[in-house]
């Protein structure tokens, strides 16, 4: 008959600096432990994740001296995975996690909106190619555009801001984008994402 | 006989928290170093 060591004594060894104790213990209660949070969560990774949690804290507070022994280690592990499984509920709630199926992902109705580092390198390389294109126009030009691209601003406030008529500042717009594409075609140049 | 219960049939079953997950917290204990400085205990990972 094989003599089983107590947890106390396990315990105790861990605390000493025996690791192989620890994992006596885990697997000695690997399974009570994971079937019982199972029993809560019915999900198996959830239940990897927790039982990770349980004994990562019960590792800690051993570690640190915090582990009165009274004899009770099975309920005091069970204790702290039954926190932890409470906890994951009070997450879910606040959180709800939806999980697609294979009919349908979630992920084709809603999407990141915003680029990845590939793409945003590459919309900051046009972006500073442009703006070099730009200074390149004619100051009147270039103030018109820069206001009405950059700044968002009517034909109207940019004809009050400039002193010129609208219909001025609307040609000032059609030369510089006419410039622009002239420049852009020039040299070869391709501005897309 | 058509069967009745069925929703909480995975309750029952026994789970076990797989080997790579022990491994892990192995090395978690192993990596853990606690250091007490003026009464205040740092955790520290040594990996």
């Amino acid at each position: 008959m094989e003599l089983q060591i107590d947890d106390s004594v396990l315990v105790k060894n861990y605390i000493n600096g025996e690791e192989k104790a620890l994992e006596v213990l885990i697997n000695r209660h690997n399974q009570r432990i994971s079937s019982f949070i199972y029993s809560k969560v019915l999900d198996r990774d959830i239940t990897e994740d927790i039982f990770q949690d349980t004994f990562i804290k019960v590792i800690k507070t051993l570690r640190k001296g915090s582990y009165s022994e009274e004899g009770k280690f099975l309920p005091w592990v069970m204790r702290i995975a039954h926190n932890l499984v409470i906890d994951h509920f009070r997450k879910n709630k606040r959180m709800p996690m939806f999980e697609g199926s294979d009919d349908f992902n979630i992920f084709s109705v809603i999407g990141d909106d915003q680029l990845n580092v590939e793409k945003q390198i590459i919309k900051d390389q046009i972006d500073s190619d442009l703006n070099l294109l730009i200074e390149e126009l004619p100051e009147d030009q270039k103030e018109v555009l820069m206001m009405r691209i950059y700044r968002d601003m009517s034909f109207k406030e940019i004809s009050e801001n400039t002193g010129v008529s609208i219909n001025t500042a609307l040609g000032r717009m059609r030369y510089a984008l006419i410039n622009l594409r002239k420049v852009i075609e020039k040299n070869n140049i391709v501005l897309t994402n | 006989m058509e069967k009745i219960y069925s929703d909480n049939q995975n309750a029952c079953k026994l789970a076990k928290a797989c080997p790579e997950t022990v491994q892990f917290l192995m090395n978690y204990s192993k990596s853990l170093n606690i250091v007490t400085y003026n009464n205040i205990q740092f955790e520290n990972n040594l990996n």
